[in-house]
């Protein structure tokens, strides 16, 4: 019998390297480092945006200048200098490509590496993907299949050109350009990112995917995600993410904005595996995003979220039930290891009437790292027959690491019903016992345990992506999953 | 002028009638110069998120207010648990009635804090407990710079103390605004035993603020059972801070009632310093009106093998609001851990708020801490059922809601205050429970 135990099990978690950490040499268009307004009408420029975009942008850069960096969230973490940071970096090839020959092989290298061949997505996984290298959109696959249905799936700056109506509809009403910190800096600088529009009552026939890398160091990655699920649409979208290595830490800070119109339904889910830092906790990125989504009356947002990198995790996708028979969930994985802190959780804001929310949360600390969940459900007084249903469970492997939740529950109407569960513990002796009794080793032990641990939450991804997923929960705690 | 100022102006006053070369001046100076720094609790403060002081420091009250003539004992009787006999610390404005009291120095010092303060004797007691577990925070600052009355419970130890120990502080308010801040003082001996209930109440309509500090110190084995009645006027307020440090294999309960009163604040707040120790916080609040009760509970488990257990139950209605912070935080070195924490509320009207925070705080990994919090109504079919067998709907409503309270108060270890306890609940929840217990 093996003699793999948990302690062993700690090490291993300990002394895990970043296994996808390399660095792609692309030539990049980068701006010289600093913020200031004529960055940002350079960067609408270099998008030969419209006028009305530009505007839009130097407000939000106003607000930006007079806001405060928030630090109420349970993280530590050195300040990032926001005028030594470069607001744009594009791969120089012109990035109007037609198929995958016209993609730089080097690209090409580096998904491969990362096990994300578009080739084999393609046949295999009958997946869309408009891939994102550094903020600017290589490659799109499968737009004439989408076309055919007349779905818009597009990076966001093409969209602003095509379709400007319906981006200056949108953008910018779930989260608006004033709303926190880093989404009016987002607001100001952002790059790219995906548009995505769903016709009435369209079922999107396919799963709709992004991959989001950052490859230039010292340069800030800004993506800005617009979906919009016309009345009875339905679309799932999916969103993966690894960084590279890198010394120096590396900002993120995405605003994603979900607009469910009548009976659409929206199904969101991420995997995030952006490069946590080195076991000293050195380097790795702040990932500081902001994700929100409206929901019309009977209209349902479903969050699903892997996240097992970045060095420091501040990230609460949310959900404003609007519409009287909405539905929102969150379904949430977080593993921190090392010197990892991830400060994450949801907010369910119920307005409408029978409005329901599930929120699953798993946290799974390992080595020095601090996890916590933190969520808010407000049950506002016209919401009649709300339900919410909260859990929030905590594995801890060692005594170095912390889990902490944070749960805000404000009710102001009799009707509602709410449940709010949170248990925190570590891998039972007992649990072990039982499966060593019946001839499961320690560590296929430990795996099943933590697989069963997450299962809820890895049973909503899609088909497509669940294998990616395990494959990343493997790198943060390999010897424990599969 | 505001409040703040005021105290801080009043307290050159308050020195000409406290010596002021003993150490404990020098706590107090020092608590004055940190409440200067740190002011009156705002909104923006995250512990006072969902608690808004603005209206009660608005008042001008009256901070030393004149002793009073000896109240009659059948006035208030009712506020007493009078059916048992027991040691009683009363005060009427602040300052210590021997009318209404029955202390004792027999065996263990069930006294005054003013006495124990000037006299010699207790120096080195008051040196060694007073001030030290209550954290320098904004009103415990404010009650420590002008500690001067209040109980003082002192049991040695292998001591059981025969009977309960009353604290009750009446206000009699003959201006249009008393403010009073109690300290109390509670040291309980290694095996000592001790029951305590507490009870601050209000004479007048006219508006209180009381600011009271408890220490609680239970040493190795002790047994401390305190209960606090919270069942004051409506134009009475009371901030209650209450700081329990425990030694190994004690066990100290805390049971709070909160009925009445416009704001109560409670800061509860739990320190284990040793193992195998039990901590347990109880509650039931029932709110109506414009009543707003916030519960803070802390329970920081600093070493090994040891528990805690929370149950607050709360019934509002009309437009009350109410506030449960609960929170619990496992050190690294407290392994085998067991933090349970259990919050209910149903909420009555839809002009109620409850806004709930159950907080865990963990960095030790073999531990079992579990926190259940829920909000919702009483259940339709069960009030069907009774309708059916002609109980009408008020004392079916009554009866669902006394049962939901019941898990808190079946803990209760003195008989005479569970019944009256439930005769409270009764009173408020407007139904003829129909049994006594």
């Amino acid at each position: 019998m093996s003699k793999y135990t948990e302690e062993q099990l700690e090490e291993e978690l300990k002394t895990q390297e970043y296994k996808y950490g390399f660095y792609t040499d692309i030539e990049s268009d980068t701006f010289p480092v600093g913020l200031n307004e004529d960055v940002v009408r350079a960067i609408s420029k270099k998008k030969n945006e419209p006028e009305w975009m530009t505007e839009w942008r130097l407000e939000a850069f106003r607000v930006w200048e007079q806001m405060e960096e928030p630090e109420w969230a349970n993280v530590h973490y050195e300040k990032p200098k926001f005028q030594d940071i470069a607001y744009y970096s594009a791969p120089k090839q012109k990035p109007k490509l037609n198929s995958l020959d016209e993609v730089d092989p080097d690209l090409l290298e580096t998904f491969k590496k990362l096990g994300i061949s578009i080739d084999e997505q393609k046949k295999l996984a009958n997946v869309a993907v408009d891939i994102v290298m550094d903020s600017v959109s290589v490659a799109t696959t499968f737009k004439k299949t989408l076309g055919e249905k007349g779905i818009i799936f597009m990076p966001i700056s093409e969209a602003i050109q095509e379709h400007p109506e319906l981006v200056k509809k949108y953008l910018g009403t779930v989260v608006p350009t004033k709303d926190n910190f880093y989404a009016a800096l987002n607001s100001a600088v952002f790059s790219d990112g995906s548009f995505c529009y769903i016709p009435k009552g369209v079922k999107c026939p396919m799963e709709l995917s992004t991959y989001f890398r950052i490859n230039e160091g010292g340069t800030g990655q800004f993506e800005r995600t617009l979906v919009v699920a016309d009345k009875g649409s339905y679309v799932s979208y999916l969103e993966g993410c690894t960084a590279p290595m890198r010394d120096e830490n590396q900002l993120h800070a995405a605003v994603v904005e979900l607009i469910a119109l009548d009976d659409a339904e929206i199904k969101y889910s991420t995997v995030q595996n952006w490069y946590p830092g080195n076991k000293e906790g050195k380097g790795g990125v702040y990932n500081f995003v902001t994700k929100r989504g409206l929901c019309e009356n009977n209209a349902k947002i479903s969050w699903t979220q892997v996240e097992t990198g970045s060095a420091v995790t501040w990230k609460y996708p949310s959900c404003i039930l609007k519409g009287n028979n909405s539905v929102g969930e969150f379904y949430s994985i977080a593993v921190t290891n090392n010197f990892q802190q991830a400060d994450t959780g949801t907010k369910m804001i119920h307005l409408g009437k029978n409005t329901k929310s599930t929120i699953i949360s798993k946290g799974i600390s390992a080595g020095k790292s601090q996890n916590s969940y933190r969520g808010l459900v407000q049950i506002n007084s016209r919401a009649e027959n709300a339900r919410n249903f909260s859990q929030c469970d905590s594995l801890l492997m060692g005594n170095e690491c912390g889990a902490h939740t944070f749960p805000y529950i404000e009710t102001k109407n009799k009707s509602a019903q709410i449940e709010h569960e949170a248990t925190t513990s570590k891998i039972g002796e007992d649990q072990l016992f039982y499966c060593n009794q019946r001839g499961i080793d320690t560590e296929k032990a430990i795996a099943l345990i933590v697989n069963g641990f997450s299962k809820e939450v890895l049973n909503k991804l899609p088909m497509e992506f669940a294998v990616e997923a395990q494959k990343l929960l493997e790198i943060s705690l390999e010897g424990s999953v599969g | 002028m505001e409040l703040q100022d005021k105290l801080l102006s009043s307290y050159i006053a308050f020195e000409d009638n406290v010596d002021t070369d003993s150490s404990v001046h020098e706590v107090r100076s020092q608590a004055l110069q940190n409440f200067e720094k740190v002011g009156f609790p705002t909104k923006k403060l995250e512990a006072w998120k969902y608690t808004s002081l603005n209206s009660v420091l608005k008042q001008d009250y009256s901070l030393f207010p004149a002793k009073v003539e000896a109240i009659e004992l059948a006035d208030v009787k009712q506020y007493f648990i009078h059916e048992i006999d027991s040691y009683k610390v009363v005060f009427i404005n602040g300052k210590y009635s021997s009318f209404l009291s029955q202390t004792t120095h027999e065996h263990y010092d069930v006294c005054l804090m003013s006495s124990a303060l000037s006299s010699p004797k207790y120096k080195e007691t008051i040196d060694k407990y007073f001030n030290k577990v209550a954290k320098q925070d904004n009103l415990t600052s404010l009650n420590t710079a002008f500690a001067t009355e209040g109980a003082y419970i002192h049991i040695p130890k292998n001591t059981v103390v025969k009977k309960p120990i009353q604290i009750i502080n009446f206000i009699t308010g003959a201006e249009a605004a008393t403010m009073v801040q109690p300290r109390n003082l509670i040291i309980v001996g290694e095996n000592a035993q001790v029951q305590i209930i507490e009870r601050h109440q209000s004479l007048t309509s006219n508006a209180v603020l009381s600011n009271v500090v408890t220490e609680v110190f239970a040493d190795k084995a002790a047994n401390v059972d305190y209960y606090k009645i919270q069942d004051d006027e409506i134009s009475a307020s009371l901030v209650d801070n209450s700081y329990i440090e425990q030694k190994s294999n004690s066990v100290v309960s805390v049971h709070t009632f909160s009925f009445g009163g416009n704001i109560t604040r409670n800061n509860l707040n739990f320190y284990q310093k040793g193992e195998h120790i039990d901590s347990i916080l109880k509650g039931i609040t029932i709110t109506e009106g414009k009543q707003h009760v916030d519960h803070h509970t802390l329970v920081h488990h600093i070493e090994p093998n040891c528990e805690s257990h929370q149950d607050y139950k709360g019934i509002y209605d009309e437009r009350s609001t109410a506030v449960f912070n609960g929170k619990v935080i496992v050190e690294k070195e407290a392994q085998k851990t067991n933090a349970y924490q259990q919050n209910n509320n149903v909420l009555l009207s839809d002009k109620a708020t409850i806004n709930a925070k159950p907080q865990l705080e963990i960095f030790a990994d073999d531990v079992k801490c579990s926190h259940g919090c829920t909000i919702g109504q009483l259940d339709d079919d069960a009030l069907f059922y009774m309708q059916q067998r002609g109980i009408p709907e008020k004392q079916g409503k009554g009866l669902l809601m006394f049962a939901f309270a019941n898990t808190v108060l079946e803990s209760v270890k003195i008989p005479e205050v569970k019944q009256r306890i439930t005769k409270l609940i009764a009173n408020k929840l407007g139904v003829n429970i129909g049994f006594d217990l």
